[in-house]
């Protein structure tokens, strides 16, 4: 084990590596969250839809992606792709929406089922078609009972982001590697990437919970 | 009723769920400005029945004859039927997100495309009618019962219906707050609405209904004047379900 002193001045020394890694992370994470709500709402959307085919899609879709490995998904991104030769950035935060997408859509599907139906007839006895009542009414109040899941959906996908270093994406957890390789001083590089994804992680449940704070105002 | 306008005609209307025939061979008539309730023993369709009226349940077999039209589910786009009927219900499903002026003004801004400065100032006038001006900004947690009512039913006529339907409009408040929606009801009749309403409440129906109709077990009973049918039903049914919460 690294002494303390030596761990706060590598620490204190080695950020402008770290930034960069911290940087891409933090890229990787927002953009395949982003990616991944949109397609949760949507395959949300197909499950509780009246079509048969819709609701199978989705399930496959579902099914397939909670059943495989997220670092096969990943790897099948971009080995298995090279033909379209999509860059490493992509690969990695496309394999990650796909992957939080399957477990958003369950996110969204039962929120959106525990808005009380009598919503749903309110919207629709005012002559608002269905489509218009879920956008109005149903997902701002779906959305809002999602916040806590998809908040701890958003820390799973930031921190399964460095499973991207096996595709060699400079990332965080690529940056702690290469340094405790080059170095000979792994210990130490493994704990400062470790405080690094702890403090992300904190200050992102401060903003999901000041977020939650603000949009219960009418509860 | 001779020359009053019809505004709904329920002809031979059936309903089942799955194995339970709720609805049997319904006939039933309200013309324009009357107040018609429906009393019951629950489970005896009174709420499906109104249900039928805006399609929030779709019949079995029969016919739903809105304003002399008769609406096919299929064909008819009910959305626009719908704006046309309006509806109060026993839980009174205020949109929790939004203020109160905001329940009262969406269906005018989303669906009719108002102009927000219109929608609000036709918003605050019914809520001045529901005696609710003040609580415009309010949330709807932040009111009693009879207040989340007087509001659906301002919500409601914001569409500017032809036909008010509803379905036990009291039977969630406490006692004290029964009153208060009651007489919004009552000055709504006076004004000439034409409502149909599905209560347990014996002195509306006696005090403002101008027809009375008794159902059991999926069928109407008996239809007649509230004096006719409190002083003196002529069916025997009739007789014991009165005798049985009077």
């Amino acid at each position: 084990m690294p002494t303390f002193g030596h761990f706060l001045e590598t620490l204190l020394n080695s950020y402008p590596v770290f930034f960069e890694g911290l940087w891409l992370t933090i890229r990787v994470t927002f953009v395949s969250v982003l990616i991944a709500v949109f397609i949760g709402l949507f395959f949300a959307l197909f499950k509780i839809s009246q079509s048969k085919i819709l609701n199978w899609i989705a399930n496959i879709y579902i099914a397939v992606i909670r059943g495989t490995p997220l670092i096969v998904q990943i790897f099948i991104f971009y080995f298995g792709l090279t033909e379209f030769n999509i860059p490493k950035f992509w690969a990695a935060s496309i394999g990650l929406a796909l992957h939080n997408g399957a477990y958003i859509a369950e996110i969204f599907r039962g929120s959106i089922q525990s808005i009380d139906k009598g919503q749903m007839e309110a919207g629709r006895s005012l002559g608002m078609s269905h489509t218009l009542a879920m956008r109005r009414i149903i997902l701002p109040q779906a959305f809002r009972r999602a916040l806590p899941p998809l908040g701890n959906q958003f820390i799973i996908g930031l921190k399964d982001s460095s499973l991207a270093a096996f595709i060699a994406l400079p990332e965080l957890f690529s940056v702690a590697t290469t340094q405790g390789a080059r170095t000979f001083d792994e210990m130490t590089y493994l704990l400062i990437v470790a405080v690094y994804y702890l403090v992300l992680v904190l200050i992102f449940t401060l903003l999901v919970n000041l977020l939650e704070k603000r949009l219960s105002a009418s509860d | 009723m001779g020359d009053k306008a019809e505004m709904i005609r329920v002809e031979k209307l059936n309903k089942s769920f799955g194995d339970l025939h709720v609805l049997k061979d319904i006939d039933l008539e309200v013309n324009e400005s009357d107040v018609v309730v429906l009393i019951g023993a629950s489970g005896s369709g009174k709420s499906t029945l109104l249900r039928c009226m805006n399609f929030l349940e779709i019949k079995n077999s029969g016919n739903v004859i809105i304003e002399g039209e008769t609406i096919d589910p299929k064909n008819n786009d009910l959305n626009k039927v719908r704006q046309r009927v309006g509806m109060v219900f026993q839980h009174f499903n205020l949109f929790p997100h939004k203020s109160v002026l905001d329940n009262v003004i969406e269906a005018p801004l989303t669906v009719k495309k108002m102009k927000r400065a219109d929608a609000e100032k036709e918003g605050k006038e019914l809520l001045a009618k529901v005696g609710l001006a003040d609580k415009a900004n309010v949330y709807p947690n932040k009111l009693s019962g009879g207040q989340k009512q007087r509001v659906a039913i301002a919500r409601s006529l914001a569409m500017k219906p032809d036909i008010m339907l509803f379905d036990e409009p009291t039977s969630a408040l406490d006692p004290e707050l029964v009153g208060e929606v009651l007489s919004t009801m009552k000055s709504l009749a006076k004004e000439g609405m034409t409502m149909v309403v599905v209560t347990h409440e014996m002195g509306f129906a006696r005090e403002v209904g101008d027809w009375v109709v008794y159902m059991h077990d999926g069928k109407i009973v008996e239809k007649g004047h509230p004096n006719d049918i409190f002083n003196d039903p002529k069916e025997q049914r009739t007789q014991d379900f009165l005798s049985s919460i009077l």
